[in-house]
């Protein structure tokens, strides 16, 4: 019968913890940039400018039917051939970004189709500005029917993140493969990294909630 | 010694895409009769059915699915199998492709008219005839197009049991990385691979979604 070894993996806890918090770090980060890159595409897409519309389908496409792994390893190891290279960090950063904009941009998208003509045009009638127009007409109660959608693929990028550990970044699983190589406990070191992810995963859903429930308090549009 | 990307190093990519897809089968099967199990006890009447399917699916879909495959692939060492990164790759893909497809279904199945299971309790049929004949028909339908974007998402995902060290199409393009240096070039190429698997079938959901959408809006 086998006997777990739970001690060496807390005796170690210190160091996931950082991993972590660098998990956390990448994740938000790219959530951020993400969400920027996804309401610009997305408005982008929606715009009667054909050549951005096709520039960013594209980046849609490519990214959504490739695996994350991939794309990081042509940003990490392909890129440096053309002379732009990244430390494992940073590297990590950009194609999160690149991948939850990609994801991001179709999400939002939808958002702004569900936007009725007509509501468009009663802002145009009122005065408001183009930019008015698109921040209060149409990208807030957009925002507002795909955040569900949104939040949880932000979840999922949290999740798809440990995947950079594969380039030597210094997120949670890679601090989950160095405890392991050292104390030898590999089922016990994976299934405490897997824990604190699904800990982390419960807490950011609980955020978007509470985000939720302060920034879409107003009464729906009927 | 650098060898030249040529012919042969092409073929060597395009035949490991045949492990992504074999891997993407195996899941998609092992996780399709598994995900019906996980929507059947979701929507269960037995509350301790329900409430196990909800931690089952909330646990795998809040846990990455490299760490799923790392305790496969560890766990299966510790009861006593001996470890083998394919047997590992179809017990992690499997699990995780259940809960996704357990939660996908459950929507479809509760998005039949509850008026539907009235009438064939009403009518005296069992349960499992309730399902066969009635409800699942019905749930089938609409379960399609998210089914299909689904395996899009496991036809990528199989990209990581290369971590566990299984030769599939990303392990083959470091493999052959590590020969050329020509990262660029090859992990280029089995980009377009995995594209060229994936977007056919991103397209074919997306038409079968619209057509829904137009069914439905009517």
């Amino acid at each position: 019968m086998y006997s777990f070894k739970f001690a060496p993996v807390f005796a170690n806890f210190g160091r996931l913890l950082e991993g972590a918090a660098v998990t956390l770090e990448l994740s938000c980060g790219a959530m951020l940039l993400g969400l920027v890159i996804s309401i610009v595409c997305a408005a982008a897409r929606t715009s009667r400018i054909v050549p951005l519309q096709w520039i960013v389908s594209v980046y849609v496409e490519v990214i959504r039917n490739t695996p994350f792994l991939v794309q990081i390893f042509f940003i990490y190891f392909g890129l440096p051939a053309v002379g732009i290279s990244f430390n494992p960090n940073p590297a990590a950063l950009v194609a999160l970004t690149i991948n939850v904009g990609a994801y991001g941009t179709e999400i939002i998208r939808a958002g702004i189709e569900s936007i009725h003509w007509g509501q468009v045009e009663a802002g145009i009638a009122l005065g408001l500005k183009r930019l008015q127009i698109f921040r209060y007409i149409i990208l807030k109660p957009a925002l507002r029917t795909v955040y569900p959608a949104l939040t949880s693929q932000f979840i999922f990028l949290m999740l798809t993140s440990s995947v950079v550990s594969v380039i030597s970044a210094t997120d949670l699983a890679a601090a989950g493969n160095d405890v392991n190589s050292e104390t030898f406990a590999s089922f016990e070191t994976y299934i405490v990294v897997t824990a604190m992810y699904l800990v982390m995963s419960t807490i950011l859903s609980g955020i978007f909630a509470a985000i939720q429930r302060v920034a879409f308090r107003y009464p729906m549009a009927r | 010694m650098i060898r030249q990307f040529g012919w042969n190093e092409f073929e060597l990519l395009v035949f490991a895409a045949r492990w992504t897809i074999v891997l993407a089968i195996i899941a998609f099967v092992g996780g399709g009769i598994g995900g019906l199990i996980v929507a059947l006890l979701r929507t269960a009447d037995s509350r301790v059915a329900r409430t196990a399917m909800i931690v089952f699916i909330r646990v795998f879909q809040g846990t990455p699915l490299l760490m799923q495959l790392f305790l496969a692939y560890f766990g299966m060492a510790i009861f006593g199998f001996s470890v083998n990164p394919l047997i590992a790759a179809m017990i992690a893909l499997t699990a995780h492709a259940s809960a996704y497809l357990g939660e996908i279904w459950r929507g479809c199945i509760q998005a039949v008219p509850h008026g539907q299971t009235e009438a064939a309790k009403a009518l005296g049929l069992h349960y499992f005839a309730r399902m066969r004949h009635v409800v699942l028909p019905q749930a089938a339908r609409i379960a399609v197009p998210p089914t299909v974007g689904f395996l899009v998402q496991l036809l990528k995902e199989t990209s990581l049991t290369s971590i566990i060290g299984f030769v599939e199409l990303t392990r083959q393009g470091q493999i052959i990385t590590s020969v050329t240096f020509r990262p660029f070039l090859v992990f280029g190429l089995v980009a377009a691979i995995y594209f060229a698997m994936c977007w056919p079938l991103t397209l074919v959901a997306r038409w079968m979604e619209r057509g829904m959408a137009r069914a439905t809006n009517r």
